[in-house]
């Protein structure tokens, strides 16, 4: 009995091999996401934007070669411990450049794997500014969230609040962050911030929606993973809350709009793209990848079940594109030449505008769109624009 | 390169995981510790805390203003500091705590663990912490050069630690944990003072604990003290268990084959693949971790002793001798 | 002032209803076979999953009993394939065995659902808002404490009352001596699994009626509380268990509504130290006498 288990352990533990037959050389592109763990719905959609545009350009020239393009998934799980050993997956399996994380933690844990390797990382809706400020090897095609977050106060403002309740996330990088900028501005404005962090794991917010009840806020901003967002939406509805909810791109998601269906609640969100946009690139990527969804079930049951299309899929559509137009640029496979290429692309094609990077490789971007959830129809309602000049 | 990296991560892993067991072996003598993560947490915070180059500590507390620690201490020091913090806290924590028995020691250690990650996390204590948020840009396994190669750095430290290890267990102190392991009545009859070695066997353990922290911060390149949680300890618990609760050797073994099933050879199982035009069911994103936790109960359930039982590789050619000895008994 | 404490306290007795379905669970197990039973917390999340798929096929009247049904084979299978071949192993593999089938529970979890959270379904009437003086919850919040302490007194009375009972109290008295009494030890453990887990599945349901999203780990911190409220109560003991599950809850909605929400966790584990200190075997625990 011992001697066969023994034996089927090591069964196990043998290399099944897969050989793989194709008739165009093969540049692989990583793709970074969670698609399990408290951002894996957002994490999802934002791997369906990259897939679509797969979908849409399969093959990239190179300095006169066409190439296949194969992308490399990997799931990190939004565990900033697991997301170094996925990284490190990526860097074995040769990947030219990398896209991700949804989830601005694990972008910061696996930048140090990218940068070891010198290998160039495209951060798509990550907004923390130590993506980019902490490793050579980042870029990002997003905005950052000093400027989310005074958009998110100057609306508090311009809704007339002069109380706000931060409630984010310990040791989630992404909230920490937001949460504090968003301080920082609506202090500015003359506002009042009553911090409170929740650990993780956290079902029961009745008592921090309390807690902002009673110490009078006129407004909620809570920047956290949308498996959180959803008990807070439900728990606040029946709490009978009056003030609304406000929140960062993260919620911009069929989760919260699920969750915020035939309540009586209030949420308000920012994020990077709006697809109502009439701009020729917008208009026929929305249309493109609706039809794109809808032909294929099990996309579509990533996207949430519906054929709403999320910021964070038009930003891995961009991701994808930018990272094609750095391989050209470079004239390249080579990581490090599409390193040396990346600072200096002008990406004027983009869905959600366009792309060039500043010296910090970060995009740069002044352009937020702020929506509300519909709790009849189930949708985002567009509400306004803001831009850094409007500040 | 490429080869070089995959090489560098079953290095490091291994270093990581014999650290860990070397965490545990000097507290066998006092029952479970459940806190084991907790004194990892600090040995990896310490470290990171005061070996960031001070350039970049504007990046890095970028809510606290650059935070209050201006000063950076070398490489070593940081190293040996990490153990030395996890040790005495261990001293303070033990005091109160040791005098529980059995189960109610587990779960005392393991709150003490959750107290600690909550404190960490604590957001007045972000000059020094940097709150609940990431550590990083700290000198890691991949920028640490002896002799001009990164690979001989994480052997060295496991192998000086696994040397202090042999000497701890085979000095006088050794025998009298061992002693108070088999019969605790039995051992106190004999003269051992229990109080006296169990504080010495805590404190011990997790000066190891705070060094394999520290590794663990070296290898990973980040720091968050959210992933402290006590599924850690379990991790450490399972590697000791199934190497065998009485060997060295045993655990170093069952360290590396269990970081290297669940993160390395078995990563295929996550992914689909299509042999010939055969789609091999099953595959998906999560398989790995099943059929990894199969793994492990059926080692668990069929291999009760662990890999090694308490024999030494070095002692497995001895197995006859000792045999003989035992029916002249 | 009480208008500004209720909603909190009301919380706090709702969730503390809740930890002490999952306690009793541990504090049985604990009393028979000395065995902290960490895949407890993961049978809990699994209920909630059954429900979760259940109810995409069956109507919710049946889907209940169904959900407790299963549950109830789960916690039967968990002691029949991970804790009966180690019936006579050291303490420290059953343990371990315990560890790995939560690990093994979590995983499997992980991979039927993709890791992702999914929303549990809206049971009728429990999920209905009502107003009590000025606060506002639904209606589980107040069923839950009522519920509690009935099936609490139903389990004392079956354990005080009936032969099965009776046979448990043996066992937990001494394993051996029973056994050589004539009582059949396999049928009592699996009966304690079978009682544990048919509560932590009707603890589940009232839980992700108020919290309504479910995830593979979502049990791990309810399952630690309750585990902590089993230990602070004098583990064995279910009226502590029950007490100790109602003391924490509501101090930990009162410590976060002074504000001291990050440490809201770790003021749970200090109480249990301090507890401890003073008390080595929890509030009602029998004090264990040495034997040499």
């Amino acid at each position: 009995m011992k001697k066969l288990i023994a034996l089927l352990l090591v069964l196990m533990m043998v290399l099944p091999v897969a050989a793989m037959a194709d008739d165009l050389p093969v540049v692989k592109i990583g793709v970074f996401e969670p698609s399990s763990g408290d951002n894996g719905a957002g994490g999802k959609q934002e791997v369906l934007g990259v897939e679509y545009a797969n979908f849409v350009k399969p093959t990239v020239t190179v300095g006169g070669t066409e190439y296949k393009v194969e992308l490399v998934n990997v799931d990190n799980q939004s565990d900033s411990a697991k997301a170094v050993t996925a990284a490190q997956e990526l860097v074995s399996a040769g990947v030219a450049v990398v896209l991700g994380s949804y989830g601005s933690g694990c972008s910061m844990a696996g930048g140090d794997v990218f940068a070891a390797a010198e290998v160039p990382a495209i951060g798509l809706s990550c907004t923390n500014p130590s993506v980019t400020t902490l490793c050579d090897y980042y870029w990002r095609i997003c905005f950052l969230d000093p400027f989310q977050g005074s958009v998110m106060a100057n609306f508090a403002n311009s809704l007339g609040a002069k109380k706000a309740y931060v409630l984010t996330m310990l040791g989630e990088d992404y909230g920490n962050g937001l949460g504090h900028y968003f301080t920082e501005a609506f202090e500015a404005l003359g506002g009042e911030v009553i911090p409170e962090t929740f650990p993780e794991g956290t079902s029961d917010f009745t008592p921090y929606i309390n807690n902002a009840i009673n110490k009078g806020a006129d407004v909620v901003f809570a920047p956290c993973a949308t498996t959180y967002a959803s008990l807070i939406i439900d728990q606040a509805a029946s709490l009978n809350v009056s003030f609304p909810l406000l929140a960062g791109d993260t919620w911009e998601s069929s989760v919260i709009l699920d969750a915020a269906k035939g309540k009586n609640v209030n949420v308000y969100v920012s994020t990077f793209f709006d697809e109502n946009d009439e701009a020729g690139a917008a208009k026929e990527f929305v249309t493109g990848f609706k039809a794109w969804l809808n032909a294929n079930a099990d996309k579509k049951t990533n996207n949430g079940g519906n054929d709403i299309v999320a910021a964070v899929s038009a930003l891995g559509f961009d991701g994808y594109n930018v990272a094609l137009a750095a391989l050209e640029a470079a004239g390249s496979i080579e990581p490090a030449a599409i390193a040396e290429a990346l600072p200096a692309l002008v990406y004027a094609d983009a869905v959600t505008g366009s792309i060039s990077f500043d010296e910090i490789g970060d995009a740069n971007k002044d352009m937020a769109y702020v929506k509300k959830a519909n709790t009849e129809t189930g949708a985002f309602d567009f509400v306004k624009t803001q831009s850094v000049a409007g500040l | 390169m490429r080869k070089m990296s995959k090489l560098r991560l079953g290095v490091c892993l291994t270093v990581v995981a014999l650290l860990y067991f070397g965490a545990w072996y000097a507290e066998k003598s006092m029952g479970a510790n459940l806190g084991q993560a907790g004194f990892m947490l600090v040995g990896a915070y310490v470290y990171a805390v005061f070996t960031i180059p001070l350039k970049k500590h504007a990046a890095v507390y970028q809510y606290y203003n650059g935070g209050i620690i201006q000063f950076e201490l070398p490489l070593i020091v940081a190293l040996l500091l990490a153990g030395i913090v996890a040790a005495l806290l261990a001293a303070l924590i033990g005091l109160p705590v040791l005098r529980l028995k059995s189960d109610y020691l587990a779960i005392a250690t393991l709150g003490f663990a959750e107290i600690i990650r909550a404190v960490v996390q604590w957001d007045s204590l972000g000059p020094i912490t940097n709150g609940s948020n990431l550590l990083k840009t700290y000198p890691t396994f991949n920028n640490t050069k002896i002799f001009g190669t990164t690979v001989l750095f994480p052997f060295i430290v496991s192998g000086v630690c696994i040397a202090l290890i042999l000497l701890i267990i085979n000095s006088t102190y050794g025998r009298a944990f061992k002693a108070i392991r088999d019969d605790e009545v039995a051992a106190e009859a004999m003269g051992v003072n229990l109080f006296h070695h169990k504080e010495l066997s805590f404190v011990i353990s997790c000066f190891f604990a705070g060094i394999g922290g520290a590794l663990l911060a070296m290898f990973q390149g980040t720091v968050q003290a959210n992933s402290f949680k006590s599924a850690m300890t379990y991790d450490v618990l399972l590697m000791v268990v199934i190497g065998g609760m009485g060997s060295v050797s045993g655990s170093v073994i069952a360290s590396f084959l269990y970081i290297a099933c669940s993160e390395w050879w078995l990563r295929f199982l996550d992914n689909p693949l299509t042999i010939g035009s055969f789609n091999v069911p099953l595959l998906r994103s999560g398989f790995r971790m099943v059929v990894f936790s199969a793994v492990i109960m059926v080692v668990v359930l069929f291999f009760r002793r662990g890999i090694m039982g308490d024999k030494e590789l070095w002692n497995i050619g001895m197995r006859r001798q000792k045999a003989g000895r035992r029916a002249r008994k | 002032m009480f208008d500004r404490i209720l909603p909190y306290l009301l919380a706090g007795v709702s969730v503390g209803g809740q930890y002490a379905l999952i306690a009793v669970g541990y504090t049985m197990v604990y009393g028979i076979l000395r065995l902290i039973n960490f895949a407890h917390g993961d049978i809990f999340t699994a209920a909630g999953f059954f429900m979760v798929y259940l109810v995409a096929s069956l109507p919710m009247q049946l889907a209940i009993p169904v959900v407790i049904i299963l549950t109830v084979a789960l916690g039967f299978i968990l002691e029949r394939v991970a804790y009966k071949p180690l019936r006579t192993a050291p303490r420290m593999s059953v343990m371990i065995s315990a560890i790995g089938a939560s690990y093994l529970m979590q995983n499997l979890m992980w991979y039927v659902t993709g890791g992702l959270a999914k929303q549990y379904p809206v049971l009728p009437w429990l999920s209905n808002i009502v107003q009590i003086g000025s606060a506002s919850t639904k209606i589980v919040t107040i069923v839950t404490p009522i519920l509690t302490v009935g099936l609490v007194i139903a389990l004392v009375a079956l354990i005080k009352h009936t032969k099965i009972g009776m046979a448990m109290r043996a066992v937990s008295h001494d394993f051996e001596t029973s056994q050589l009494m004539g009582i059949r030890i396999n049928n009592v453990i699996s009966m304690t699994f079978i009682i544990g887990s048919a509560l932590a599945a009707v603890g589940s349901m009232l839980y992700f009626t108020n919290f309504s999203t479910v995830t593979p780990t979502v049990g791990a911190m309810p399952g630690l509380k309750a585990f902590v409220a089993a230990v602070f109560g004098g583990i064995g003991s279910i009226p502590g268990a029950v007490i100790g599950a109602f003391l924490i809850g509501i101090c930990e909605s009162l410590i976060k509504a002074a504000g001291y929400t990050a440490f809201s966790d770790a003021f749970t584990f200090a109480l249990l130290i301090v507890v401890l200190l003073f008390k080595p075997t929890g509030l009602f625990g029998e004090k264990a006498a040495e034997k040499v």
